[in-house]
C-alpha cells in the first residue's frame, strides 16, 4: 500500500486542470453554490471572473442556470458537496439536465466518509446510486491526483452530463506519473489468483492494504481500481472473475446502487460468481474523522479482508 | 394601431382553433392553462421575438422558455402557424412517437428552447441563457413564461433573487396570473399574491397588464432595457380557459376531457367571436 499522501490536494489539481482546459476552450464556465473556496476554485474565479458564477446557497438554481448556459453552448462545471450536488437537486438534474440532454458537469465533493467533521447531513452515501440511475448520466470517481488530472479533459470533451465524485483533500497516490489512462477502463493494480477486489475512490488504498494482509494469510488477491461507475467496465470485471472465481467490491458509498451493485448486475448477468460487497450498509453516516468512520461504517482494509475470506470460502470448486 | 391588433386577434382566434383541434384529436389535454397564454404567445411571436422559423437553432435568436410546460399545446399551435413545422403535425399531439409531447421538450420540437414539465425550473434556465448572452456579447433577449401556481415552487425565487443580483436586464419573466392551479384557486391553496409587489421587492422592474389585451401587452412587453438593468417582469391578468366556454374560468379546465362535441361547440364560439371582433 502506498501510504505517502500525495503532496497535492485533489481540489488544487481540479482547479489547475480546469483552468488549463478553460484557457483552451472558451465554452468552459464554473457555477458554484457558495462553496468556491471549499472546492479550491478561487483561482479559477479570479482568472475567469466573467466565466464564474456563484448563485449562493441555492443548488436547484445552480443546476438550472447551468442548464441554460449549456443550452447556449457553454460547458458548465457546477459544484457542491456530494449530498447537495445530487439528492438536493435531483429532479433539476433529471429534468433540466439529463432529460433535456444538456452538457452539464456536476462535481459532488467530499463523498462518503470524506465529509468527516461535517457529519451525516453532508455525507453522500447514495449520490453515485442516484446519479447512476439517471438516463444519460456518466459517473466517475478519480482515485488520485494523477487520475483526476487525466480524467477531467475527457469529462470536458464528452458531450453530455457527467457526475464527478471528488475527494477534495490530498489522498495517497495510486498511479505513477507515467500511468497510461484509458477513460472508462478499470485498472488492474495488483495481479492475484484467488480473489478479485474491485474498489473505487478511497477504498482503493484499503483494497491494496487488504491484499497485503491477505497475502500473509495465503490468499493471493487481485486488486482492480474502478474510476468509471457508469459506463462500467464489465469486461475487465468478468475477465477477472473468470480467472479468480471470487469477487469483492469495496466502496466509500452505500452497497445499494454503487460499485457493488454495478458488479452484482454485471456478474449475475454474465458470469455468476460468489460476490461480497464492502460498503456502507444501508445507513447514514455520522460525524468523525475518516479513519473512525471507515471502521464504524465497515469500509476499511479489515472489512475487505473478512469479505475476501468469506467469498473465497464460497467459491465453486 | 387598431388594424395591427386586429391582425393579432385574428391570429389568436386561429391559434385557439388549432389548439382545440389538436387537443380534441386525443380527447384530453391541458386546455385551461394553454388558453390563458395563447394571446401573450401570439403577441411575442408576432411582435416581439427575433426568431427565424427556418433556423430554430439560430444562435442569435431571442429565447422563450415556457416553464409552465403543460401549456405546450398552445405553443405548438403558435409555432406551427409561424412555420416551424406543418400545421398537420398538430394532429399528432401526444400520439405515440410524436414530436409534440404534452409538456415542452427541446429535443423533440423545432422552436422549443427549453424542456419543461417539472414546474419551477424554467426561470433558472432562462437566466442561464441570459447570462450566456452577456458572456458572448450577444443582444438576444430571453423570456420566461410561468404560471401563477408555479410561483409556489421555491426554485423560482432562487432564480428571481439571482437574476436581480446579476442585473439580468436581458431577461423578462412573464407571469400568467390566471388565479387557478390544478386543485383549486391559487389564493385558496397557497396564495402567491400580491405578485407584482413581491417581484418589486426582489429588485425587478415590474409591470402589469391584461393578458388578453394586445394594446396593454404592447405597452409593457416592448423592446428596450430597464435603465438600471434590472430584470423585467410582466404580470398578466388572464383567464384560465379563455375563449372556449366549457373551459373558461373553470378550475377543472387544467386537464380536461375534450372530444368531438366540445370541439364542434368551441369552433362555433370561436367563429362567432371572430366575427364580433371584426366589427370592432
Amino acid at each position: 500500500m502506498t501510504t505517502a499522501a500525495s503532496s497535492r490536494e485533489m481540489r488544487a489539481v481540479y482547479c489547475e486542470t480546469l483552468m488549463r482546459l478553460a484557457r483552451e476552450d472558451s465554452r468552459i464556465v464554473a457555477v458554484q453554490a457558495d462553496l468556491t473556496a471549499a472546492h479550491g476554485m478561487k483561482p479559477f474565479a479570479e482568472a475567469f471572473p466573467d466565466r464564474s458564477f456563484n448563485v449562493g446557497a441555492a443548488e436547484a438554481n445552480m443546476i438550472g442556470v447551468a442548464a441554460g448556459l449549456a443550452a447556449c453552448g457553454k460547458v458548465p462545471f457546477v459544484h457542491s458537496f456530494s449530498t447537495f450536488a445530487s439528492r438536493r437537486c435531483l429532479d433539476q438534474i433529471a429534468v433540466s439536465v439529463c432529460y433535456s440532454g444538456l452538457n452539464v458537469k456536476i462535481t459532488g465533493s467530499d463523498p462518503g466518509v470524506c465529509a468527516e467533521l461535517n457529519g451525516g447531513t453532508h455525507m453522500g452515501v447514495e449520490d453515485a446510486a442516484l446519479m447512476r440511475a439517471l438516463p444519460g448520466m456518466r459517473v466517475t470517481e478519480p482515485v488520485d491526483a494523477t487520475q483526476l488530472a487525466l480524467a477531467l479533459p475527457v469529462v470536458a470533451a464528452h458531450a453530455g452530463p457527467v457526475y464527478i465524485r471528488l475527494m477534495r483533500k490530498a489522498v495517497p497516490a495510486v498511479f505513477s506519473p507515467d500511468y497510461a489512462f484509458r477513460f472508462g477502463r478499470a485498472d488492474v493494480l495488483r495481479p492475484g489468483r484467488d480473489v478479485t477486489v474491485a474498489a473505487c475512490g478511497l477504498c482503493v488504498n484499503e483494497a491494496l492494504a487488504a491484499a497485503a494482509m491477505l497475502a500473509g494469510q495465503g490468499i493471493d488477491a487481485e486488486v482492480i481500481a474502478v474510476h468509471s461507475l457508469k459506463p462500467f467496465d464489465a469486461d475487465t470485471l468478468v475477465d477477472a472473475a473468470r480467472r479468480t472465481g471470487a469477487v469483492v467490491t469495496a466502496e466509500n458509498h452505500s452497497i445499494i446502487g454503487g460499485l457493488g451493485s454495478a458488479a452484482a448486475e454485471t456478474l449475475s448477468e454474465r458470469l455468476p460468481t460468489p460476490l461480497a460487497r464492502v460498503g456502507i450498509r444501508d445507513r447514514f453516516g455520522e460525524v468523525g474523522k475518516a479513519e473512525y468512520l471507515m471502521k464504524t461504517l465497515h469500509i476499511s482494509a479489515g472489512d475487505i479482508v473478512a469479505a475476501a475470506r468469506d467469498v473465497v470460502g464460497r467459491k465453486v470448486v | 394601431m387598431n388594424d395591427d391588433f386586429r391582425e393579432l386577434r385574428r391570429r389568436s382566434t386561429e391559434i385557439r382553433r388549432l389548439l382545440a383541434q389538436s387537443v380534441a384529436g386525443i380527447g384530453v389535454g391541458h386546455l385551461g392553462g394553454s388558453l390563458s397564454v395563447v394571446d401573450v404567445l401570439v403577441y411575442l411571436y408576432e411582435r416581439r421575438l427575433r426568431v427565424n422559423p427556418e433556423r430554430p437553432d439560430w444562435p442569435d435568436r431571442d429565447r422563450l422558455v415556457l416553464s409552465k410546460g403543460h401549456a405546450g399545446p398552445a405553443l405548438y399551435a403558435v409555432l406551427a402557424a409561424k412555420g416551424y413545422f406543418p400545421r398537420e403535425t398538430l394532429s399528432t399531439l401526444n400520439r405515440p412517437g410524436t414530436v409534440l409531447p404534452s409538456h415542452c421538450d427541446m429535443r423533440r420540437t423545432p422552436g422549443v428552447d427549453m424542456t419543461a414539465g417539472s414546474l419551477g425550473q424554467g426561470l433558472s434556465a432562462a437566466l442561464g441563457m441570459a447570462l450566456a448572452a452577456r458572456m458572448d456579447g450577444k443582444d438576444y433577449y430571453v423570456f420566461c413564461l410561468v404560471g401563477d401556481g408555479e410561483l409556489q415552487e421555491g426554485q423560482i425565487w432562487e432564480a428571481i433573487m439571482y437574476a436581480a443580483s446579476r442585473k439580468a436586464g436581458n431577461l423578462t419573466l412573464i407571469v400568467d396570473d390566471n388565479g387557478m392551479q390544478v386543485d383549486d384557486y391559487t389564493a385558496k391553496i397557497n396564495d402567491v399574491r400580491p405578485i407584482a409587489p413581491r417581484l418589486s421587492a426582489f429588485g425587478w422592474a415590474v409591470r402589469e397588464a391584461n393578458g388578453h389585451d394586445f394594446a396593454e401587452m404592447d405597452a409593457v412587453l416592448g423592446r428596450g432595457e430597464d435603465e438600471e438593468n434590472r430584470p423585467r417582469a410582466v404580470v398578466l391578468r388572464t383567464i384560465k380557459g379563455r375563449g372556449i366556454s366549457c373551459a373558461e374560468g373553470r378550475v377543472e379546465s387544467h386537464n380536461m376531457a375534450f372530444g368531438a362535441a366540445e370541439l364542434e361547440q368551441s369552433l362555433r364560439e370561436l367563429d362567432a367571436a371572430a366575427q364580433e371582433a371584426e366589427r370592432l
